[in-house]
């Protein structure tokens, strides 16, 4: 028995590629420093503030009212992504139209665009008197400055995580499963409801959470749309500014501490959701 | 019926038979590409073409003389500094991420991918607010650092902070997939022919992960240029000293300066279309060597 067998648990399997130990050194540093410290600074600072002061501070009415609206909005633009994301992944996986690369280019442009720019031209575009506002206010559809506004600004921030995430997997999608269902004397209908869209059902939850996550989190694209009044579109990144700039430190540790509470519980439920599904359709996602 | 018919005809039936039965009527087609045009169209091409539009609305003189303006030239600068400076930390940090974790097989391999992601989904104003909670006069090493002369808040070095801790991620995550599917064997042959590591790495593995780097790189400019909850937490809005683009838009824009502040973003608009434009190129270029990395 060598020395090297001998060692049950061992850290690293060899290799004979060298500059583990820098590579690794340099990547944990530099996560240390630049995350992992500010972040724990984060959660230091709020257990400094003791169970009962957190919990006033969380409790608060104006912080319940703009989580709900941070957590709501981003919820509903996640579920209309999903359902226009779909259509778009497919229209531009399986159709031939004019224009389908340009199209296909622009559906990056949210993560391209700053965030601060799309606020401003989506406010200019929905506001009463802008192209698509003065269409919809004879309607009575107000956009710019309620809270339908933030779910407009957070649709577009989402857009591209689900139809990026979704798209590949439709590529991959075996023809031959079509034929199948086909054949059995499924409609069309059938099949792809009843056929792909089961398969795509890992992938779209990834993107639904993925686009979730962003949403609640989103700040420049939503503060000129949403018309930020307290209690009713005033969402909990902005509350968060808000405390900074009066120096309430604690209230804005308070806030911030549960927003990364709930949406890392969040993301932890969707996973297991997405790791369930995945073994129950998916196409190897 | 048509059935039978249909399936009578030989192999061109069935083709045209296998057609029909696993695509859409045209009427639904048409539908969905309606649909989905106009859903791009009132959230992306629509919103794009206000930003020029709005630019534009005095004419170009007016649009020029915004440009021409030493705060615009300020925030420009402050800009290209910050992402000159993060950029380049987070392409080495990238790069050294990829390395240990594509190459080597370790413990909690999986839990450090998960920790290299964790800046995404933080909300970049909390990720603003960590840096004020470091180095602001109520934590421990402001005061400190305040005593010494350093400034950190309000200042160039927490933007930079910040930009980086927002961009953290890019280059790590689009080359871990693209190395991991690439595997070692290369490298190995490298070594086994007498190469050194480094030499290993600048020959051999530089190459191969190029395009995919510059994928990486060009979303993590556009991030770093564009980012704006986080810088705008850390930067005091000091006009002309502590004012990216971003947060120049927001001022003027505040302040009721519409053509002022649709054109700053019409030049963070171009930005965007010049990394979109070269992004398309290199996925239709160098679609193998960056595909890994488009299906995270």
């Amino acid at each position: 028995m060598t020395e090297r067998t001998a060692s049950l648990w061992q850290f690293r399997q060899p290799s004979v590629i060298p500059g583990f130990g820098l590579a690794l050194g340099v990547t944990l540093s530099w996560l240390i420093l630049i995350i992992l410290i500010p972040l724990s600074g984060l959660a230091w600072r709020s257990s400094a503030l003791g169970w009962t002061t957190f919990w006033e501070l969380a409790t608060d009415q104006r912080t319940i009212n703009a989580l709900r609206i941070s957590f709501g909005t981003a919820f509903l633009a996640a579920l209309v992504n999903v359902v226009f994301g779909v259509i778009l992944a497919w229209v531009l996986v399986r159709y031939r139209f004019p224009g389908k690369r340009i199209i296909d280019a622009m559906v990056d442009l949210p993560f391209a665009l700053p965030t601060a720019v799309a606020g401003i031209a989506l406010t200019t575009l929905y506001a009463p008197n802008g192209w698509i506002g003065s269409l919809l206010t004879p309607l009575g559809i107000k956009v710019a400055f309620t809270p339908l506004g933030i779910v407009f600004a957070l649709v577009f921030v989402g857009l591209p995580f689900v139809v990026r995430t979704v798209q590949p997997i439709m590529e991959e999608i075996d023809k031959e499963v079509e034929e199948a269902a086909a054949t059995l004397g499924a409609n069309r209908f059938q099949t792809i409801s009843r056929v792909l869209l089961p398969g795509l059902a890992p992938a779209v939850l990834t993107g639904f959470a993925l686009a979730f996550a962003r949403g609640v989190g989103e700040y420049g694209s939503v503060i000129f749309i949403a018309g930020n009044l307290p209690y009713v579109s005033e969402i909990a990144p902005l509350l968060i500014v808000i405390r900074l700039e009066e120096f309430n430190y604690p209230a804005a540790t308070a806030i911030a501490a549960v927003m990364l509470v709930i949406s890392f519980a969040m993301l932890l439920i969707i996973n297991t959701i997405q790791a369930w599904s995945r073994r129950r359709y998916g196409y190897g996602a | 019926m048509a059935h039978d018919g249909t399936a009578s005809h030989g192999s061109t039936g069935n083709t045209e038979l296998v057609r029909v039965a696993t695509s859409e009527h045209r009427l639904a087609r048409y539908g969905l590409i309606g649909t989905a045009l106009c859903f791009v169209g009132m959230f992306l091409v629509l919103p794009l073409a206000a930003v020029f539009t709005e630019a534009m609305r005095n004419g170009p003189g007016e649009f020029l003389t915004v440009l021409a303006d030493p705060e615009t030239f300020s925030a420009i600068r402050l800009t290209l500094i910050v992402a000159g400076i993060a950029v380049p930390l987070n392409l080495v940090f990238g790069i050294a991420a990829a390395w240990a974790i594509a190459k080597f097989e370790f413990k909690g391999k999986a839990f450090l991918t998960t920790l290299i992601d964790l800046p995404f989904s933080v909300s970049p104003v909390i990720s603003g607010m960590v840096f004020v909670l470091l180095f602001g006069s109520h934590s421990l090493i402001g005061p400190w650092l305040q005593s010494h002369g350093v400034q950190i808040l309000f200042a160039v070095p927490g933007i930079v902070l910040a930009t980086v801790f927002v961009t953290f991620p890019f280059v790590a995550r689009e080359l871990i997939p693209l190395m991991q599917e690439q595997g070692t064997s290369d490298e190995e042959a490298a070594l086994s022919l007498g190469a050194s590591g480094w030499q290993t790495f600048w020959h051999v593995t530089l190459p191969n992960i190029k395009w995919g780097l510059l994928y990486g790189v060009l979303l993590c400019n556009a991030r770093a240029m564009g980012e704006f909850g986080a810088v705008s937490v850390v930067s005091g809005h000091i006009r002309g000293l502590t004012n990216t683009m971003p947060l120049q838009v927001e001022i003027l824009y505040n302040e009721y300066n519409f053509v002022a502040a649709f054109a700053v973003a019409t030049l963070l608009a171009l930005l965007a279309l010049v990394t979109l434009v070269l992004k398309s190129l290199l996925e239709m270029k160098y679609s193998a060597q960056i595909a890994a990395s488009r299906r995270h």
